[in-house]
């Protein structure tokens, strides 16, 4: 199996604030607004930067995004940052009307997603912003997985024309693909080549998928792992040339299985080609409090709930 | 178009295109828009420049967003009349495949609409984003917004409000519908908005009272001295006093037309109260 090597632990939003920093320098379109969150969004070196392009909106998190849908007219590209259960759920309504439904340039930009916040607990830890975001016609959702791929991902979505969901994390996790990538929406990573089983993981649980790969390959299990960053629009291609050499599928994702990643591979695969299919995610529930790696383990989001999902399986083959 | 005699034909017209536009598909919202019909005409034929050849960016001109888009009868009316398009398009309000949905939507690519508007609260903070676009730009144009009063019990009014006076946002004039109704009955029965000027001055905006909202003289005038109170380190804000279903004696001081249609008859008598200026559609 190819090897990964993680560089060294990073976390995904300091990918976002490199990203922001370098699209400063570069593109003159481009606007921040955060909500009393800049430090832990990592949008500090773009407003001391470009303090002009920079709007502070204190916590206010309805009215950034309608001061977003504004600054689209006029010919801004407006990234919004602020954890992912603020920039979802409780604004839901002027994403949609606002941003969606009025078709505005403006790139929603998501930290702290998932149960890896943390000790903060469930008010923070958003599990169903995929399923929401997802939904809205016109919304392109990403969720890359480590700080590299965070960052090419955020220089991508400034290209794009249209209304964009970037969710990301708080923890240092494993920073492992490549540096300066190019990073094309919608179109799938295949990592390893494997016959025996596809692993069709998101976010934080890409390199979990990998892990879960190496244990794997010492019992003779081959696996095939897509790094699926953008979650919509799905690259179903990618998803389908690999289930009809391998016969069967886990998704892994850091959300709840209902409205995640894992629905909509469901999706593609009972409308072309029914496989049995294994979920990684959480099942219906709020999180609490704990550590990142506590707090996976405890929900089943690991390297050894991959396997566990992967055994299963390939018993239904 | 300046002279007043001409506005105040337009004025009748407007309402007659408001009133058979809900006629015709029995549903829309005739109150609010018969009560700031006289704001619409004095906006577009005499307050701001822009330009019918629409282009969503509308750099270098003044940009306007409904706030309340229910009140689409009106905007599209007046959008009309001003040559975003043609007249006759009035005859597809709220029809299926039409541009004009029953709330203003840019989804349809209809010209003259910048936003999506319906879901109430969130065309101040649209508005406050599309005048730092200005600013960015170093455009000197104006950005007029229209609001209903009692959409201002949406909390998402407040962020917007203190967020544009703390930072200054002058290039702004948000015109408050104040006609004191709303589907469920007075403002002051369903939630009072309590002193509203005081309110406003408190959050550090330039307020301005209309009290004859519905004299297009007096519309003009208070409006024009809005804009001359732009560029000064605050937001402006007129309280604009008018009368829900106005020009239409029996819709008149009246939650009653808020989102109710005339039936024939009463739209005739309606139409009589009206009477044909420059030509319905």
């Amino acid at each position: 199996m190819k090897k990964f090597t993680n560089t060294g632990n990073k976390d995904t939003r300091s990918g976002f604030g490199a990203g922001m920093t370098e699209l400063g320098k570069t593109n003159p379109n481009v606007v921040a607004l955060c909500a009393d969150l800049t430090g832990s969004l990592k949008m500090d070196e773009f407003q001391k930067n470009h303090p002009e392009r920079f709007f502070q909106v204190g916590i206010a998190e309805a009215n950034m995004m309608g001061i977003a849908a504004g600054l689209t007219i006029g010919g801004k590209i407006p990234f919004t940052g602020t954890f992912a259960n603020f920039s979802t759920g409780r604004v839901y309504d002027q994403i949609r009307q606002s941003i969606a439904y009025s078709g505005k340039n403006v790139k929603i930009c998501a930290s702290h997603a998932g149960v890896t916040l943390g000790e903060d607990g469930a008010t923070h830890q958003i599990l169903e912003d995929i399923g929401l975001m997802k939904m809205l016609p016109g919304m392109t959702v990403i969720n890359p997985c480590d700080y590299n791929q965070t960052k090419a991902a955020t220089l991508a979505i400034a290209e794009h024309e249209g209304p964009v969901y970037l969710r990301f994390g708080r923890p240092s996790v494993a920073n492992f693909t490549p540096e300066g990538q190019t990073f094309e929406i919608g179109k799938a990573v295949q990592l390893t080549e494997g016959n025996d089983v596809t692993i069709v993981a998101t976010g934080h649980l890409v390199w979990e998928a990998i892990q879960a790969a190496e244990t794997l390959e010492k019992e003779g299990i081959h696996a095939e792992i897509i790094n699926i960053h953008t979650i919509k629009p799905l690259d179903n291609e990618a998803i389908l040339n690999s289930i009809k050499k391998t016969g069967c599928i886990v998704t892994a994702e850091e959300h709840n299985f209902l409205g995640g990643l894992g629905e909509s591979v469901a999706r593609v695969l009972a409308e072309n080609h029914p496989t049995p299919q294994e979920f990684v995610a959480t099942q219906d529930t709020f999180g609490e409090s704990g550590t990142p790696a506590q707090l996976m383990e405890k929900y089943g989001l690991n390297a050894d709930a991959i396997v566990k999902a992967v055994k299963k399986v390939l018993q239904r083959k | 178009m300046t002279d007043i005699n001409q506005l105040e034909n337009l004025v009748t017209q407007v309402r007659r295109d408001i009133l058979r536009q809900v006629h015709k598909v029995n549903s829309g919202h005739p109150g609010g828009s018969l009560g700031c019909t006289e704001f619409f005409v004095a906006l577009y034929n005499v307050l701001m420049e822009h330009d019918t050849n629409f282009n969503m960016d509308g750099k270098g001109e003044d940009l306007f967003f409904l706030s309340n888009g229910h009140i689409s009868p009106v905007f599209y009316s007046v959008l009309a009349r001003s040559g975003y398009f043609p007249v006759e398009e009035l005859r597809t309000f709220r029809h299926l495949d039409s541009r004009l949905q029953g709330h203003p939507t840019t989804h349809e690519g209809l010209p003259g609409v910048r936003i999506a508007s319906g879901s109430l609260g969130q065309g101040i903070s649209v508005s406050i984003g599309a005048a730092l676009s200005k600013k960015l730009n170093n455009d000197d144009k104006l950005v007029y917004t229209l609001c209903g009063d009692g959409e201002l019990q949406e909390g998402q009014n407040w962020e917007a409000i203190m967020y544009a006076a703390g930072n200054k946002v002058d290039n702004l004039i948000v015109t408050v519908d104040y006609n004191g109704q709303q589907i469920d009955g007075a403002t002051d029965t369903v939630l009072p908005l309590g002193n509203l000027t005081a309110k406003m001055e408190a959050f550090g905006w330039d307020v301005l009272i209309l009290k004859e909202g519905n004299n297009l003289e007096a519309v003009i005038k208070t409006m024009q001295e809005a804009k001359s109170r732009t560029g000064n380190g605050k937001p402006v804000c007129v309280l604009m006093h008018t009368v829900m279903g106005h020009g239409v004696d029996f819709m008149m001081h009246t939650h009653a037309w808020h989102g109710k249609a005339p039936n024939d008859e009463q739209l005739e008598t309606a139409l009589a109260q009206n009477p044909e200026t420059l030509g319905d559609y």
